[in-house]
């Protein structure tokens, strides 16, 4: 077992808390329920796939773990500490902030700051809330983006590079502030083809650090070669869950058949 | 046309120019002022500073700016507020422009996709963080043309102050035809001299948007 898969956890949480769990996450915008009561649970180290039809919730899910969106009803729990916690005003806000370091999020449609150099993009976040030295950060910085095979667009602007390339650095940015979970919804969609391999690489290699992923994604092939576990939800319900094999070749539920028939045809 | 007779007054045009210059900018700052606190109190979370910067909003656009001149110069003081015809000046064209100004800078920060506070927010930063390195800068670059709209349009309007016995231009050019009977030639005068005024700003403002662009 990896360092990362045995080391105890912090934030207060016992060493066999999952990393992520939600439980009997309800959310509605208007007289629309988008989520009608989500369980989920991933553990240190796992990556979990949510794939499913457009609009039965994934975003919506993904967002409300970190916050982007508020439960109705419901909690989410970041390695033992609710993110959804009872608190209100400016101690909420205090917590809210705190909790979201340690979860870096990748967008759909990247994000990231036109302002900005990738640079500037990647050591934001560090240098304001952590406190660290410019050297210190800048380092990291580098360390990063030569993973993800940008060292030399340091000093570009965002609106210099392809759509892989931004994606790219916004996972960097998200990794700069040393999460413990990642969190991708639809890292790719945005993408021309030619372009999703470079960044589906880097989410491998991800992986393969033990890095807790929590990955949304119509692209069934990867997540089969990545996940531990995928997740089938549709109108607002995990309709069933398991192993990446068994889900593709014996999916029990009716729906999760026809979801896959359908997908898997093209 | 009277043309030594336009020579003749036109230092005193000139110097008249430099008080529209004046009353002009002061009021372009406290409008910039008063714009961005509407801004603030129009997107901020407390609803009762919504309501009263819509309130406003509404109520400076929603009537002419020589009412709240003269409500301000003739009808201060029958409520205790003295103010000389400059100061009056600028305070009711700022807080005229003002009412624009808060739409066109609420309406920069509105322009900034939502999805940049998101990833702002996501890593940590808090809402204040958020608005100051990353929504803020964006919408600084949406905010100057429309800024400079508003500008150009409050160096027009500053010829209503004339009404309150400001002495500037327009002021100036109506003193003028009093005692020459030639109006075609004094508003040539300050009809020129306002082009060039306007001129100068617009170049600030062509300087500030190049300076500005989008890389
Ligand atoms: N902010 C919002 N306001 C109102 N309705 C919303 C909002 N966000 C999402 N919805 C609705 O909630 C439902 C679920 O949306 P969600 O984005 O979570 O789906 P999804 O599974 O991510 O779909 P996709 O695969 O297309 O990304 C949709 O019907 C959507 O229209
Ligand atoms: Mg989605």
């Amino acid at each position: 077992m990896s360092d990362t898969m045995t080391r105890p956890a912090t934030g207060g949480g016992k060493a066999t808390r999952p990393m992520i769990e939600v439980k009997d996450a309800h959310k509605s915008f208007g007289a629309i329920e988008v989520l009608k009561g989500i369980d989920l649970s991933v553990e240190r180290g796992q990556i979990v796939a949510i794939i499913g039809p457009s609009g039965s919730g994934k975003s919506t899910l993904l967002r409300s773990i970190n916050h982007l969106e508020s439960l109705d009803r419901g909690e989410i729990w970041l390695d033992g500490v609710q993110v959804n916690a009872p608190l209100t005003g400016k101690a909420f806000e205090r917590h809210i902030n705190a909790v979201r370091q340690r979860m870096g999020m990748v967008f759909q449609h990247f994000n990231l700051f036109p302002h900005l150099t990738v640079m500037e993009n990647v050591t934001l976040a560090p240098r304001l809330l952590q406190g660290l030295s410019g050297e210190a950060v800048r380092a990291r910085a580098e360390k990063l983006l030569d993973k993800v095979g940008l060292a030399d667009k340091a000093e570009a602007y965002p609106s210099r590079l392809s759509g892989g390339q931004k994606q790219r650095v916004a996972i960097a940015r998200a990794l700069a502030m040393e999460p413990k979970v990642m969190l991708f919804d639809e890292a790719t969609s945005a993408l021309d083809p030619e372009l999703v391999d470079e960044v589906n690489l880097v989410m491998k290699q991800l992986a393969q650090e033990h890095m807790t992923m929590l990955i949304v994604t119509h692209e069934m092939r990867f997540a089969g070669e990545v996940a531990d576990r995928v997740l089938f939800m549709d109108g607002g319900v995990v309709v069933e869950e398991g192993p990446p094999d068994r889900i593709f070749t014996a999916p029990k539920a009716e729906r999760t058949r026809a979801f896959l028939r359908k997908y898997l045809r093209d | 046309m009277d043309l030594d007779l336009m020579i003749k007054v036109t230092p005193f045009f000139v110097e008249a120019a430099w008080v529209t210059v004046q009353i002009s900018v002061l009021s372009l700052v406290l409008g910039l002022a008063m714009g961005a606190l509407g801004a603030w109190a129009r997107l901020g979370r407390s609803r009762p500073l919504r309501v009263l910067g819509g309130a406003y909003v509404s109520l400076f656009r929603g009537t002419p700016c020589l009412i709240q001149l003269f409500v301000l110069y003739f009808g201060g003081p029958q409520v205790g507020i003295n103010l000389d015809p400059f100061t009056a000046g600028v305070i009711g064209l700022g807080v005229n422009i003002g009412a624009y100004m808060t739409e066109s800078i609420r309406g920069a920060i509105l322009a900034v996709e939502r999805g940049q506070t998101e990833a702002a927010r996501s890593l940590g930063l808090s809402r204040g963080q958020a608005m100051r390195r990353i929504v803020l800068p964006q919408a600084a670059r949406l905010m100057i043309r429309p800024l400079g709209v508003n500008s150009v349009a409050l160096i027009k309007g500053s010829a209503l102050v004339s009404t309150i016995s400001v002495v500037e231009l327009t002021y100036t050019a109506q003193r003028f035809i009093g005692s020459t009977y030639k109006p075609f030639e004094m508003f040539a005068i300050a009809a020129v001299l306002y082009m060039a005024i306007i001129y100068g700003a617009i170049r600030c403002v062509q300087w500030l948007d190049a300076r500005h662009a989008i890389d």
